[in-house]
């Protein structure tokens, strides 16, 4: 199963956290100071993956965003590669040409994304068009634009 | 503030996030959000009822501020409401908090679970799912606790709808791995497993993780899954691409389901079923066969997902491992990919190809690349890629191509980058020892180790070279005359000095002739290094220079001076001034017969099994080393010590810390004259030196460990059985002595000692008793009782010595006494539910021990049962899920403290293995009951 999944910038900034198993929040800021100060260290066209105490660690780049994901050792470590490509692509979709910024700015759904995506630590769904058929539905669940804006901003 | 905003914005939270990005530094940034909380918090305490829009914004407000990094106290409550608002939204909002925030012991988890009950039941999919993520997101007990019974229901109703099956099928893994006692399958085991032919290519992905999960636990009652994994997979992997429609992924069809149908086969042997078996093997040579075919796709997503089903099959005919042509061809696959331009697949291509390297049937073929590994080793640009191939060399290492191998670990040791140098030397270390035919090369193997990477080698290293010189006579020689050049060097490592002293302190006599390397030269150069050395190194050159004195009395007037100045004998570590005063003593008053006593060269080491091979392990973590590569070293190593040959009762088992040369305290029994403390006393005292000593069987030692009763040791003259038995902390132990001869024993004496940390500082066990009759008549038994008494915790047995005369010869024997730690268990009966409390309470890593290890014995349950009865503790049914498995309680009862254990075994059928787990509230005594009980199946 995967253990976690981080995303940062080049600046070793967090954008998004996901744990799939209950680790302490101490113990959690521990892993990310590892983490981004190790793959940020990689030099160019090294190869993807790492080993780090049982895990393996897959990481990839793309644009100014590092997607670090943290798997059990008899996972596939090519597959975790296009486990990270295909949530950039849902991303892609979703935001249309989707930017660092946009995950800033829109955490939640990057959120939510992912638990379509993924769950527990396993694939729930692989399938693009099916996942984004269900972000997309609940999003016409929601209120109107209108209703929101006419309230106070804070 | 970006253009994008989808869905609905909450314009607050954006304003807030680009104020927060705007901030200058991290004090701004703290004030800004300390400013954002007080605000919030004035919002949730007012007396106005907030509308669920300004509560989902500031709910979503405090989550950012979290995933900032810092601590959130309030709002739990806000969201906990949100959970029960009918717009989707804000439910949503209230999930993601509760889900990233809510940890699992919080008050809040009764109104948790309740909103969480309602949506269930709510029949609406959506909601299902957002119910369904939050329970395995946080997959905490108390939910398991509350849904484990329901989520198998939704899963395989016939009318819940496809995206609802898929999050309850991973929920319900989720809460299995948290809590599997709460988890019962029986009923719906077979129509779960029939999920692997559901329509649905997204059900089927998500339903397999689970049920390997279980199959992995439950291998019997799943059993089924294999021929519809195999029907499955070939479908898949003779479809054409456009056949499974969003499914396919860059012209690979279904890669995640591939994978992870591969995988769920190697929980399991091959397929007995001919048809089946034919069916699969046609799928692996597809696979194999389409490696070879050209790209369809550019893109390396399509590489990569056509490789890792490659890669899975690969995996499986290594866990096969029946089929020596599809090994012989995943061998030449993985050769290919070992000079592909992709570093990812150089590198998983070392990585597989190690695994194959301990087949039978592709070893000869991975050792055909070995100049291409090597090649890598020299040239790969990313150490992790080095890395794994350093790791390929020494599993494809083996008689014929050790020399090239070691040569070529050590020239890559001096550019080595450091985070893996310690490896490396262990894994040369052990390299070179398990393939020494020559020992000279052994020899230089390893002092060029020294030389290299001093810094990285570690004490066991250096001990093993001086057991493996001391037990071969045929390289004392050589060993001497190298390590003699060795020290010549002006800088040389200390770990150098240690050896150079020790073994000249032995055999410097051997190279003496040589005017080159006279006595004296050779305590000069050994001398000239002392002022630089680390106390525990000075300590081990005045042993050496009490044995130069004994080795060559010429140069006893120098040494004595060396010794008798002020840095040595005033010397302000106690250790070292000791040594000092006691060996300046003992060379000015003792005779040379005394002399040459106390001095003699060291016996032969106990044959063991290397302590480097168990530092890597440790090193490594449990499973890094294949349990294969373990035996076959333990097979191999054993030649090294040529042990066998040495007389037959030389077997110890000293922890792989003993200190091997008696620098620190405590000495090994029968060896270690030259060590400080109680020996000399005893070459002072009027009994004169002791008798030859023997050496300590324990042959029969493990035998007790889940017994009481029995024969402990016989041989030609003598006969000893015991009986014992013990309550609480004390115990009672009958020793009967039977002359199996006709002639009488005359001077027959016992005695029991504590050996090692028993006897130091703190007493663990009490043992008292009465001397016996000094006449033991032919043919009679005489008996002998102990009374123990267990202190504490304590992992060294106390050692029997018996001595007597027959005929005039004086016997001397040491036996290990069968008292180990589980004699003083208490047994506890406990129910499940206790059971698996305690257990999660025993979670700390130290308080675990753990061990996988091969059956030696019968796998039989009575079998085992007895055993586990034996051992003291209490054996508790219904407790695992796995009926295979065996789980037992039991509380240490010592004088000073009661330690719990619990103890779990997992018997393996199939592969013949077992894994044996221990957590007790006292990390020593976890470790103890482990290394003894992995030896009793």
């Amino acid at each position: 199963m995967m253990r976690f999944l981080l995303l940062f910038s080049r600046q070793g900034k967090l954008r998004l956290q996901k744990w799939f198993t209950p680790i302490p929040e101490r113990e959690k800021k521990k892993i990310i100071r590892d983490m981004t100060t190790m793959v940020l260290a990689r030099q160019p066209r090294s190869c993807n993956f790492l080993h780090w105490k049982d895990l393996k660690i897959i990481y990839k780049r793309y644009a100014s965003l590092y997607f670090c994901l943290a798997i059990e050792n008899q996972e596939n470590e090519l597959l975790a590669l296009e486990v990270i490509h295909r949530y950039v692509e849902l991303l892609d979709k979703y935001f249309g040409n989707v930017c660092e910024l946009d995950i800033i700015f829109n955490f939640e759904k990057a959120y939510f994304i992912l638990d379509e995506f993924l769950l527990g630590g396993e694939i729930q769904e692989t399938s693009k068009q099916v996942v984004n058929r269900c972000i997309e539905s609940s999003d016409m669940l929601q209120e109107t634009m209108e209703e929101y804006m006419s309230k106070p901003a804070f | 503030m970006p253009a994008v905003s989808k869905g609905d914005g909450m314009r607050g939270l954006a304003v807030f996030i680009s104020d927060i990005r705007n901030c200058k530094s991290k004090e701004a940034e703290i004030k800004r959000i300390n400013k954002e909380l007080a605000n919030i918090r004035s919002k949730f305490k007012g007396d106005k009822a907030l509308d669920g829009y300004s509560k989902k914004k500031y709910v979503c407000k405090l989550l950012f501020i979290f995933l900032l990094g810092h601590d959130i106290d309030f709002g739990h409550m806000e969201a906990v409401n949100l959970l029960s608002s009918n717009k989707y939204t804000e439910k949503q909002i209230g999930y993601l908090f509760i889900s990233v925030l809510v940890n699992s012991n919080s008050e809040l988890i009764r109104l948790i679970n309740n909103a969480i009950k309602n949506d269930l039941s709510s029949r609406n999919p959506t909601f299902m799912c957002l119910a369904l993520h939050c329970i395995a997101n946080v997959g905490s007990r108390e939910m398991a606790e509350a849904f484990a019974s329901e989520i198998p229901r939704i899963l395989v109703a016939g009318d819940t709808m496809d995206s609802v099956k898929q999050s309850a099928a991973l929920c319900l893994l989720r809460l299995y791995k948290t809590s599997p006692d709460l988890v019962l399958m029986g009923e719906w085991t077979s129509r779960v497993v029939h999920l692997l032919n559901d329509q649905h290519m997204g059900v089927v992905t998500a339903a397999i993780s689970l049920i390997t999960c279980l199959s992995q636990k439950n291998p019997d009652e799943f059993k089924t899954c294999v021929s519809l994994a195999v029907s499955r997979l070939s479908r898949i992997v003779s479809s054409a691409s456009t056949d499974l429609q969003d499914y396919t992924y860059y012209f690979v069809p279904a890669p995640w389901l591939s994978c992870k149908l591969l995988r769920l086969l190697q929980c399991y042997p091959p397929p007995e079923d001919g048809a089946v078996k034919g069916r699969l093997v046609e799928c692996l040579e597809t696979i194999l066969n389409k490696a070879q075919e050209p790209p369809k796709s550019k893109k390396v997503q399509h590489s990569n997902a056509k490789n890792a089903i490659l890669f899975e099959a690969i995996s499986l005919i290594i866990h096969y491992d029946s089929e020596p042509n599809l090994l012989v061809r995943a061998c030449n696959q993985l050769g290919q990919f070992l000079q592909h331009r992709e570093t990812n697949l150089r590198y998983l291509a070392l990585e597989s190809m190690c695994t194959l390297a301990s087949s039978e049937f592709s070893h000869e073929a991975v050792k055909t690349h070995i100049e291409t590994v090597i090649n890598a080793l020299k040239t790969e640009r990313d150490v992790s890629v080095r890395q794994r191939a350093a790791d390929l060399l020494y599993a494809m290492c083996d008689r014929s191509n050790a020399k090239q191998i070691v040569a070529e670990m050590l020239s890559y040791l001096e550019t080595a980058d450091y985070s893996i140098r310690e490896e490396m030397v262990l894994k040369v270390a052990i390299l070179a020892e398990k393939y020494a035919v020559d020992y000279s090369w052994y020899v230089d193997t390893i002092l060029n180790l020294i030389r290299i990477a001093g810094d990285y080698v570690s004490e066991e290293v250096w001990y093993r070279v001086i057991q493996i010189v001391i037990n071969r006579d045929d390289v004392q020689g050589y060993a001497a005359k190298t390590v003699f050049e060795a020290l010549q060097a002006p800088a040389c490592h200390e770990n150098m000095v240690k050896v150079g002293g020790y073994i000249l302190g032995e055999f410097g006599n051997l190279i003496a002739g040589d005017p080159r390397s006279s006595p004296l030269v050779q305590f000069n150069l050994l001398h000239s290094k002392f002022h630089l050395c680390s106390v525990p190194t000075r300590a081990l050159l005045l042993s050496a220079y009490i044995k130069f004195i004994n080795l060559f009395p010429e140069t006893k007037a120098t040494i004595q001076e060396v010794l008798r100045c002020d840095s040595q004998i005033r010397n302000s570590d106690v250790e070292l001034q000791q040594r000092a005063v006691e060996y300046l003593k003992l060379s000015s008053i003792a005779s040379t017969d005394v002399l040459a006593t106390v001095l003699e060269e060291m016996p032969p080491f106990p044959e063991r099994e290397s302590s480097i091979l168990a530092k890597l392990k440790k090193k490594k973590g449990p499973g890094a080393v294949s349990v294969t590569e373990l035996e076959d070293s333990k097979r191999e190593g054993g030649e090294l010590n040529g042990g066998s040959d040495r007389g037959p009762d030389t077997s110890s088992t000293p922890s792989p810390s003993a200190d091997l040369l008696g620098i620190r305290s405590s000495a090994p029994v029968g060896t270690a004259p030259a060590s400080a403390g109680n020996l000399l006393v005893d070459v002072f005292s009027e009994a004169g030196p002791a008798a030859p000593s023997a050496a300590v069987n324990d042959d029969g030692f493990l035998r007790f460990v889940c017994k009481n009763n029995g024969v402990l040791f016989e041989n030609q003259l003598l006969q000893i059985g015991i009986k014992s038995e013990y309550r609480q902390n004390l115990g009672r132990m009958y020793l009967f002595y039977g002359n199996k001869t006709s002639v009488q024993f005359a001077s027959f004496t016992t005695s029991v000692s504590c050996p090692g940390e028993l006897q130091s500082h703190i007493l663990s066990l009490n043992v008292q008793t009465k001397q016996v009759e000094p006449l033991v008549e032919g043919g009679a038994q005489i008996q002998q009782v102990l009374n123990i008494e267990c202190l504490t915790d304590f992992s060294d047995a106390p050692l029997l010595n018996i001595k007597f005369r027959y005929g005039g010869a004086l016997q001397n024997l040491t036996l290990k006494l069968p008292v180990t730690i589980n004699k003083f268990f208490q047994p506890t009966e406990m129910s499940s539910h206790d059971f698996f409390q305690r257990w999660k309470q025993l979670s700390q890593p130290q308080q675990e021990a753990q061990k996988i290890f091969k059956a030696n014995h019968s796998m039989d349950t009575e079998v085992l049962k007895a055993k586990l009865l034996g051992l003291g503790t209490a054996l508790l049914d219904n407790v695992d899920p796995n009926p295979e498995n065996y789980v037992c309680a039991g509380v240490i009862q010592t004088k000073g403290q009661q330690v719990g254990c619990l103890l779990r075994l997992e018997p393996n059928a199939q592969a013949q293995m077992y894994r044996l787990t221990l957590r007790c509230s006292k990390d020593s005594v976890s470790r103890r009951l482990c290394e003894l009980l992995a030896e009793q199946f």
